[in-house]
């Protein structure tokens, strides 16, 4: 495999695939239906005395 | 399972013996000495523990029995560890100012001791930070008891091992010279070891949570292991030349070993002293500013861009060099693009303050934490602008990059840690407040300006000697010798090293008042205006 | 309550996530260099280095000089007055580990060879302040009491022809005797030495004819770095990396 090959490969493959990595990490952020889901995680490091071991 | 350690440690015993018996060279003796002594100390540790009882631990209904033992350990040998290793790195700050500090003898040379400061501070002090915060962070986040009985302690005392047997051989002339990955090949097959079972134990507590998201400070602190792991494994690949030698010769050779040690080193900066300690700001500023982070979601892009980026920018430390043009330009690349990730974890610890900015000025555990966030801020700037070619021709083999690492070691590492130890001590011993906010205080003050000293002057002096190195006169001839260069460099060293002693100085407050909160002590003077440690006041 | 079993797959998903995020760029980054041709020049000159060279660059590595001390000389106008011409990647192809460096408290050495005379090493290293005044460097005057090694040195040569190092039977067989012969221009094995490791200078480096010591070693390392390629046959074109 020479060098060029190698480039015109990374240029392309590996810009869409670069590129599909970052939106789907951004639509899993995003999405609406885990806004409660995240905004439960984020209280985790402070005791809930309700549900301690329960879920 | 009792048995199976035992056994562990009777083979180890047996090996130190053996090595120690028919060793190559006086270092690997010692080494081998060391490594039984250290064996023997576990089996007699191990059946002590077997045989003596102890009351069983209450635990209310709904409770948890962390094991917070492990954890106080931590803490002791990080405030330990890291005294030691500002001292050392004082000490050689005060030899390149005045180098008859060197003595002339092998153990006290410069060249030795460089890699015992680093070592001491990156992997004795920071290391043990980051097991203590991690094993707290995982059984908290989870809400249940670390895994494993002996496992933990495995991890924590053949870690303290890892560091003598590393920061012994420094000094015997054991290294195979590869900056930050210095130990010779047997001591880093006994942490290879040692970090495999502390992955092992923090997936182990991770299977057994009680709580169905993995928290987010989680991500980070397993990232951390797993990619240091990997880091560790590849970049120490050599052939020892015997078994009982301490001598070795990498796998690789030249530019590819360039580039497997800048891979292995840059991300030792990216997963070790950046992921991991993201991994205390995620948990330890929500908990201290009583409030959830900012942006939970920032936060997850924060660690899939981080991690991502991270791996690809070694290549920027051997920018010019003989490594290929196409690996220079991609590691370029990927060091400015990952400016955006690290501002955004940036602005996510930052703005868990919002609504609560007053505690700044109320409370000097936050104002660590806080400040540590805003010198991450500040280095993470800087990183991208000097991975830029042009910058780096300027900037590279001068004090910049030193100074450059230290604003990030100092600023961010060292202050998020002394935050963390901070919060931990109250909570872990059980004390209503810390001995003294004061003190903590004048920490907090004393440090920041000897900081300021260390990376000013590293700045002026960087740049200045990059400038005098290429500079012409009318003549068209260079302008200066190079040990014209290093002349001009006294006045900026001698400045650095107070700016050290400025920060040795804060450390050892910080001991005195950790010694004086563990002993249950508070300072009467500030008995009534102390900030409560809120999990006291939960009436634990 | 729920499942345990999807719990532990999450971990082990994210460890899997995670292993295969960070594996890309050492990958792609890292494994070109090994099978791409155009990463190391061909040039005419590099050959393994003497028992006696290595000897000296195992007391360079072991007193850490790399710390203070860069072998990689950067293709610019300044570096190439100052040092000498660009360093090139397959100066260091026997390099295990390489000595590039990260700092330059001192000079770079990369083209160190020949600049300076023996004399002056030896007391360069005894004292450096004797020879430059404003210098910072350690003295390293233990180097020049402390008995070079030398009947072992065979086993150094084994390991590196184990990593790749073009070491022959004949050149491990003749190591310890080798280092010797290198040290004395009167030895019976001078020229065979020089046919086994062409360009190699034979004298005795610490100027001290008694004792066959580190610092001889060291000298004998710091003498030869850079001298190997020949320059007037290499051609940055033909040679592309």
């Amino acid at each position: 495999m020479s060098y060029q090959e190698v480039s015109a490969f990374a240029q392309t493959y590996g810009l869409l695939y670069l590129f599909g990595l970052f939106v789907i990490v951004v639509a899993y952020a995003l999405w609406p239906r885990n806004k409660d889901k995240f905004n439960d995680a984020a209280n985790i490091p402070f005791e809930k005395e309700t549900n301690n071991g329960q879920h | 399972m009792y048995l199976l350690w035992i056994a562990f440690a009777i083979i180890g015993s047996v090996v130190g013996v053996l090595v120690s018996a028919k060793a190559q060279d006086q270092g690997m003796m010692i080494h081998g000495m060391i490594f039984l002594g250290a064996s023997v100390l576990a089996a007699f540790a191990l059946i002590s523990r077997h045989y003596s009882s102890r009351p069983a631990v209450v635990v209310e209904p709904g409770g948890v029995n962390y094991n917070v033992d492990i954890v106080k350990a931590g803490v002791i040998a990080s405030t330990l560890w890291g005294v030691i290793g500002f001292v050392a790195g004082l000490f050689i700050a005060l030899q390149l100012a005045f180098p008859v500090l060197n003595f002339d003898l092998p153990w006290t040379s410069f060249g030795r001791l460089r890699p015992l400061h680093t070592s001491a501070v990156i992997f004795a002090f920071g290391g043990n930070v980051l097991l203590a915060t991690s094993f707290h962070v995982v059984q908290r986040t989870c809400r249940t008891r670390l895994a494993g009985h002996y496992a933990p302690w495995f991890v924590f005392w053949g870690y303290q091992l890892f560091i003598v047997l590393a920061a012994t051989g420094y000094v015997l002339g054991i290294t195979q010279s590869k900056e930050y990955a210095e130990p010779e090949w047997y001591v880093d097959l006994w942490l290879a070891i040692v970090w495999v079972t502390y992955l092992l134990v923090f997936l182990a507590t991770l299977w057994k949570r009680q709580e169905k998201h993995i928290y987010v400070a989680n991500w980070f602190y397993l990232a951390f292991i797993v990619t240091i792991a990997m880091l560790h494994i590849v970049n120490n690949l050599s052939m020892p030349v015997s078994l009982t030698g301490a001598k070795s010769y990498s796998l690789f050779s030249g530019v590819q070993d360039a580039l497997t040690q800048w891979w292995y080193g840059h991300n030792a900066v990216g997963f070790f002293l950046t992921a991991g300690f993201l991994g205390i700001m995620y948990y330890f500023i929500p908990k201290r500013a009583n409030r959830p982070v900012y942006s939970y979601r920032l936060s997850i892009i924060h660690f899939w861009a981080l991690i991502f980026l991270y791996i690809w920018a070694g290549p920027h430390h051997l920018h010019y060099t003989a490594l290929p043009d196409w690996s220079q330009t991609l590691g370029m690349t990927f060091s400015i693009m990952l400016w955006m990730p690290s501002w955004g974890g940036m602005i996510n610890g930052l703005m868990t303050l919002s609504g609560a900015w007053d505690k700044l000025r109320t409370d000097p555990v936050i104002r660590f934490l806080v400040t540590s966030v805003a010198f991450y801020g500040m280095s993470t700037f800087e990183g991208p602008l000097m991975s830029i070619k042009a910058v780096n021709s300027l900037s590279h083999y001068t004090d910049w990059t030193v100074g450059h690492v230290h604003s990030g070691a100092l600023g961010w590492v060292a202050y998020v840690s002394f935050g963390a130890l901070y919060f931990l001590v109250p909570v872990l011993w059980n004390r209503k407040s810390l001995y003294s906010d004061k003190l903590v205080n004048l920490h907090f003050w004393i440090s920041t300006l000897g900081i300021l000293l260390y990376i000013t002057s590293m700045w002026v002096s960087g740049i200045l000697q990059g400038l005098m190195w290429r500079a012409y006169d009318s003549l068209g001839f260079l302008e200066y010798s190079f040990s014209e260069t290093v002349e001009a460099m006294h006045p900026f060293y001698v400045i650095r090293a107070l700016g050290g002693v400025l920060f040795v100085i804060g450390s050892l407050i910080m001991a005195y008042n950790i010694w004086r909160t563990i002993r249950g002590d508070v300072r009467q003077s500030e008995a009534d205006s102390l900030v409560v440690n809120a999990e006291y006041a939960m009436g634990k | 309550m729920f499942s345990h079993k999807v719990i532990e797959k999450n971990s082990i998903l994210m460890l899997v996530l995670t292993l295969l995020t960070v594996s890309i760029g050492g990958i792609v980054e890292i494994a070109p260099l090994f099978y791409l041709e155009s990463t190391i020049e061909k040039v005419k000159g590099m050959r393994p280095y003497t028992p006696l060279e290595l000897a000296g660059r195992n007391i360079y590595i072991r007193e850490g000089c790399y710390n203070c001390h860069s072998q990689m000389i950067r293709p610019l106008r300044d570096e190439a007055e100052r040092y000498g011409h660009y360093s090139l990647a397959a100066e260091s192809m026997y390099d295990h580990p390489f000595q590039w460096g990260s700092k330059r408290t001192g000079p770079d050495l990369a083209r160190v060879g020949g600049r300076y005379s023996d004399e002056w090493h030896v007391t360069h290293m005894r004292n450096p302040r004797e020879v430059v005044p404003e210098s910072v460097m350690p003295g390293y005057p233990f180097l020049a009491e402390t008995e070079l090694r030398v009947a072992d040195i065979a086993a150094d040569l084994k390991a590196n022809r184990a990593v790749g190092v073009p070491y022959t039977d004949e050149m491990i067989e003749k190591a310890a005797e080798d280092m010797l012969t290198q040290l004395n221009p009167d030895a019976d094995g001078v020229d065979e030495f020089m046919e086994r490791y062409p360009k190699a200078m034979v004298r005795d480096f610490d100027l001290n004819p008694d004792k066959v010591s580190e610092l001889d070693a060291l000298i004998a390392y710091l003498q030869m770095l850079g001298t190997l390629v020949d320059f007037t046959s290499y051609d940055p074109e033909t040679s592309k990396r």
